[in-house]
């Protein structure tokens, strides 16, 4: 239960509400609690009738009213719990909801590098959503719960303390049964969620290798497999249900064994003349008030270890401290960037990795100038241009931006003087507008259709059904790879950076359009600096200057035709990219 | 997430008749299942009279005798009773665990039996959902939705005819508050239900804004969005928020209303009492049964608007999984199948034309991957095939082991056309390697035999020996038996491609395909590689989809592919002497593989 006590800051935000809502189960309760004894009453009175042959009907009718009154009133006090205790859970899921994006926006690119998605949905959604159940139902049924038993058995003995004993024999071997069969059932529980998730881990596998299944003919042996595990299923799920068959008979045999010793005992008093009818009657009727809170014991405990369980795997999340963020050493001074950038002597490493990704670089790009980096997979380029939006922070040397070290200049007016054009393309499921417009407040029309010409995407917009106002992604139309490209590129370039970064965004543009983008994109970068990554010299051989990267060095650094004498890896490559061009043409 | 959404009929017909089907082989047990259910419903409904024997008899008369009596046989009932429905419910959850069992592995069977085709076209993670989530969710129809709804449909009428035969006035006046509790029962549903398809909707935008912006976030943070895509998201949150909190209002209505109607009942119940009483029609003891009568009989009518659910969620489950099972994408059978025991290994393409998708409308000409292919390869020879990415090369190999039928023209092995033989029994004669080495989760040992116990031990330790994987093997803990994770997470490359090498031996094929992969490994698990390639193409017909220099040059006859079309054949000498699309291939790809040995 411990991981729950970080939810207490939320509790106290709502603490009003929550104590308003345990006031209205008290209410709740004593009204619900009277009833049965006015059906006592109401009995009690029959009987006297009866015999006496003196029976005023409008007598019992006053019984019936109050029961009926008590129940409404009753019923307002419920709903109240419910419009308070549960609406409480809501607002603090929302809360918390809130907060875990609000945490995660802050946390650094290496750590989404690092957990998988379905894992932080996970949290989002699975987690957060028990937490409330432990919040919401985890307090209103035991409040309900406790105060429903302490009002029966004090309603009990002040009418029959001796009956009362007799009658709640059975009682403490429903709560121990519950609390057993709890145990066994969680148990026998998690045994099947396990051999549920090794059921559709083989599934997945069978169904992901069915190439190699089909192949070697092994379709029988795999059959085979998955009935031996789906049989074992089967026998867990039996076993469960076993263990949660015997719950309710029991519950039963035992709140009715309650219900034998009150009618015999309570009716031997009845003959003695010691105990009224009316008395037995209530006696019935609180046994059956008993028999729900004897059962939610159980069950809220189980719901609360749920949400214990929940909180702990999201309070991870919340421990994760954010590593790059503004820190003592930002100088806020710092409200613009020219676009110089420098690096001296940066190395950088991943955590837990044992080869440094980029080795000693040195590397000064002047303003206004275009920076061309190519290289294998795997050579660092990205991880270079990682470095100037602060993605990472180098592991040794020293990065400057108008000779400012990096770390000193805010990191928003940092990022907001960068346009960057990641590997891989995101765009929101948003219209097409939306997703240019992503990164700056206020633009016009013209601006947008400037950036769209630019990115060589305007052609492509006008002839989608809503131009500028289609949608994109899963819930609109699907654009290709290189429209994407384009798109994302616009996105960038609509910030005006200082700074262009392109990690190979062209790279599914077929040659002619590249060159236009090129072309448009030198114009607008005048003044501003570009880096450029890519595979294809065509998108590189303009550049003021080239570098090589190998295993995280520069290998090689000069203009395409200094380059391409050098006869190194960069001339390799042309020759390479010229034969594939013949090929294509063959 | 979007076809949960859709919230189907709640009954159809058609899929119910469907599905009562699985419990045929079970209907003796069912049929067990409805008595016990009927006796249970009949002592559940004979408590209150006992209770009224009690008090009008035995207490009335002072007789305590008759009053323990009485008890006795009440307890009796009762541990009977508990008994019986103990079974009765350990039996309905056999039923309906066996028949999803059956109906899992009838789906499991089905998928396995469907074409590559159809693999192509359906995500792996929907397909197992198919089989683990959709026939978990029928379990509750199967069990407790069947059967139980004889239950309450029995109890209800059990305690119906105890109240009549009791007291008939009285019982149409307690009854006379049901239709109050139908309206607002229906009246509830119709709210929540809607309520809760609301609350579905935000929920499907919550996890789709987070699943964007969570894989998104990097372009959130270097655009500077992060406020604004806050405060996107905490709108969206306070939706889902208020939709929740509508759905309460429901529920917070809902459960004091039904209350209130009891107390209602209770109330009537108590007033008739006071005006027939004296006339003897109505009794303690009665009035005492009927309290009871009316909190019994909430339970079952309460639980039968529940199953409406169940049939709701069961039909949505199984018009996916019929539909499944419904799919024929399976490759054509001949009618009268040759047996295939033995192969000498001759392969002949005769003017093979094929693409993946063959357009619906006759007009388009589909779009062909292999357009007019023939060429032959006599039994012991190896044929490397050659091509820029998108010539077909993988098709080719795709095609001999028929995952995929041609539109035109034939393939031999043999000469009989592949057409007319069994795919399993064509299979057993080809050993397939392919680039992305597949490994299953289990041992070492399983992930080279394939758990076929008709290889032991002793060919599988041969098999590696012959590839050289036998040193890394025997180095892992536990050697053969050594665990292999999931995709064989803890192997190298170089390892994994030695373990399906070995793995294709053992099978011993007469027709060996390697996809040679492209990924780089270390200069020592190369030299392994070459070495055991070497030795799987003796003595073989084998196809390579090659990528080493080594391979190409080792091969009998080297096929050029390009865009579809076989353009050159003949061997490495031959070919470059030819100076066409192979010298261009041998300096785009190869000749770097010469300089580095050189």
């Amino acid at each position: 239960m411990r991981p729950l006590l970080r939810l207490k800051p939320y509790l106290l935000r709502y603490r009003r509400t929550l104590m308003y809502g345990i006031l209205t189960v008290v209410g709740s309760n004593l009204f619900t609690i009277v009833q049965p004894k006015f059906l006592g009453y109401a009995v009690d009175e029959l009987k006297h009738g009866i015999e006496s042959k003196t029976l005023v009907s409008s007598d019992l009718l006053m019984w019936a009213g109050f029961i009926v009154l008590f129940a409404f009133i009753a019923g307002i006090f419920t709903y109240l719990t419910r419009q308070t205790i549960i609406v409480m859970s809501r607002h603090i899921e929302y809360d918390l909801r809130n907060d875990l994006l609000s945490h995660l926006q802050k946390l650094p690119y290496s750590y989404f590098q690092n957990t998988p998605t379905g894992d932080l949905m996970a949290h989002a959604t699975n987690d957060i959503s028990s937490v409330r159940n432990a919040l919401g139902p985890g307090i209103m049924y035991p409040t309900d719960t406790s105060m429903t038993l302490i009002l029966v058995l004090i309603m009990m003995f002040t009418s029959d303390w001796q009956l009362t004993l007799l009658t709640l024999i059975p009682m403490p071997f429903v709560s121990l049964a519950m609390y057993r069969l709890g145990k066994v059932i969680n148990k026998k529980f998690m045994e099947r969620q396990e051999q549920f998730s090794t059921l559709t881990t083989q599934a997945q596998e069978t169904l992901s290798g069915i190439r190699v299944v089909k192949s070697y003919v092994r379709e029988e042996f795999e059959e085979e497999r998955f009935r031996k595990l789906s049989w074992n299923y089967l026998k867990k799920n039996l076993e469960l249900a076993q263990a949660q068959a015997i719950i309710w008979p029991l519950m039963f045999v035992l709140i009715g064994l309650s219900l034998v010793i009150t009618i015999y005992f309570g009716g031997l008093k009845v003959i003695s003349g010691s105990v009224s009818i009316g008395t037995l009657t209530a006696f019935t009727a609180y046994l059956s008030m008993l028999i729900w809170p004897m059962i939610a014991l159980g069950w809220v405990t189980n719901i609360l270890q749920q949400g214990a369980a929940s909180m702990e795997r999201i309070g991870i999340i919340f421990d994760k401290v954010p590593d790059i963020q503004n820190s003592g050493a930002t100088d806020t001074s710092i409200k613009e960037i020219e676009g110089t950038i420098e690096f001296k002597n940066v190395s950088f490493t991943h955590k837990d990795a044992a080869q440094p990704t980029l080795k000693n670089i040195d590397l000064k790009i002047e303003r206004g100038t275009t920076l061309a980096i190519v290289g294998y997979t795997g050579s660092g380029k990205s991880t270079l241009v990682n470095l100037l939006p602060r993605l990472y922070d180098t592991s040794a040397g020293s990065l400057l931006i108008d000779g400012n070290e990096i770390r000193t200049i805010p990191l928003e007016v940092l990022r907001a003087n960068i346009g960057f054009v990641p590997q891989e393309t995101f765009l929101f499921s948003d219209t097409i507008a939306e997703n240019i417009r992503y990164g700056v407040d206020g633009s016009t029309e013209e601006e947008l259709e400037n950036v769209a010409d630019i990115a060589q995407i305007a052609k492509d917009i006008s002839e989608f059904p809503k131009h500028y106002g289609t949608t994109i992604g899963e819930r609109g139309i699907t654009l290709s790879g290189g429209q994407k490209q384009r798109t994302s590129i616009a996105r960038a370039v609509m910030r005006r950076p200082k700074i262009l970064i392109l990690d190979d965004a062209l790279s599914a543009v077929d040659t002619y359009t590249e060159e236009r983008v090129l072309q448009r994109l030198r114009e607008f970068m005048k003044d501003r600096t570009s880096i450029i990554i890519s595979h294809r010299i065509s998108t590189v051989k303009d550049a003021q200057m080239i570098i090589v990267l190998q295993n995280g060095s520069i290998v090689e650094r000069g203009t395409h035709n200094e380059l391409v004498a050098l006869n190194g890896i960069y001339a390799d490559l042309h020759n390479k990219q010229l034969l594939e061009q013949e090929l294509e043409q063959l | 997430m979007q076809e949960e959404e859709v919230l189907g009929k709640a009954y159809d017909a058609r899929l119910m008749r469907r599905l009562i089907k699985y419990l045929r082989p079970y209907r003796w047990y069912v049929a067990l299942g409805i008595l016990l259910s009927l006796l249970v419903s009949a002592m559940e409904a004979v408590r209150p009279y006992f209770i009224k024997i009690a008090v009008d008899t035995n207490i009335a008369q002072h007789d305590p005798h008759g009053l323990l009596v009485t008890t006795l046989i009440f307890l009796a009932v009762l541990l009977v009773r508990g008994f019986v429905q103990y079974a009765n419910a350990y039996l309905t959850q056999w039923i309906g665990q066996r028949t999803i069992y059956d109906l899992r592995m009838e789906i499991f069977h089905h998928l396995q039996r469907l074409s590559l085709k159809f693999y192509d076209r359906n995500p792996i993670g929907r397909l197992v959902t198919r089989v683990t989530n959709d026939v978990e969710v029928l379990n509750d129809m199967f069990s407790s939705g069947i059967v139980m709804v004889f239950s309450d449909v029995f109890t209800i009428i059990g305690i119906f005819y105890f109240m009549f035969s009791m007291n008939w006035k009285l019982t149409l006046i307690t009854l006379s508050v049901l239709p109050f509790l139908f309206y607002g029962t229906f009246l509830f549903r119709r709210k929540a239900r809607e309520a809760y398809r609301e609350v579905r909707i935000q929920i499907a935008r919550i996890n789709t804004f987070m699943q964007e912006h969570i894989t998104g976030m990097l372009v959130d943070q270097i655009f500077n969005r992060e406020q604004k895509s806050f405060n996107t998201f905490a709108d969206i949150n306070a939706a889902h928020r208020k939709a929740n909190i509508d759905s309460i209002f429901y529920y917070a209505v809902f459960y004091p209303c039904v209350d209130l109607i009891g107390a209602i009942a209770v109330g009537l119940i108590i007033w008739y009492a006071g005006g027939n009483a004296l006339d003897g029609a109505v009794t303690v003891g009665t009035v005492m049964a009927f309290v009871q009568f009316n909190e019994m009989f909430w339970r079952p009518i309460r639980d039968l608007s529940e199953k409406y659910n169940i049939l709701q969620t069961a039909m949505a489950s199984s018009e996916r999984i019929f539909q499944l099972l419904d799919d024929r994408t399976i490759l054509s059978m001949h009618a009268t199948p040759l047996a295939l025991d033995h192969v000498r290994g001759d392969i002949e393409f005769k003017n093979v034309w094929f693409a993946y998708n063959t357009p619906s409308d006759g007009n388009r000409s589909p779009e062909w991957i292999l357009k007019n292919l023939s060429f032959s390869i006599k039994q012991g020879q190896s044929v490397a095939i050659v091509g820029h990415t998108g010539a077909g090369k993988t098709t080719i190999i795709n095609l001999l082991s028929r995952f995929y039928d041609i539109q035109q023209g034939e393939i031999f092995i043999d000469d009989i056309n592949i057409q007319h033989i069994l795919p399993q029994d064509l299979r057993k004669h080809i050993g397939v390697v392919l680039q992305d080495v597949f490994l299953f989760s289990g041992d070492i040992k399983g992930n080279i035999n394939l758990g076929n116990d008709t290889i032991p031990l002793d060919r599988v330790k041969a098999a590696a020996r012959m590839v050289g994987a036998n040193r890394f093997i025997e180095q892992l803990p536990g050697g053969y038996d050594g665990v292999v994770k999931e995709r064989g997470a803890t192997l190298s490359t170089g390892q994994k491609q030695l373990l399906s090498f070995a793995r294709a031996l053992a099978f011993n094929p007469r027709i060996l395909i390697l996809d040679e992969a492209t990924s780089s490994v270390d200069t020592e698990t190369e030299l392994l590689i070459q070495q055991a390639i070497k030795k799987m193409l003796k003595g073989r017909t084998s196809i390579v989809i090659a990528h080493r220099l080594s391979t190409i040059q080792s091969a009998d006859k080297i096929i050029v592919m390009h865009k579809g079309e076989m353009r050159e054949m003949g061997t490495h000498q031959q070919l470059l002497a030819l100076n066409g699309i192979y010298r261009k291939l041998y300096e785009l790809q190869y000749k770097d593989q010469e300089l580095r040995k050189s």
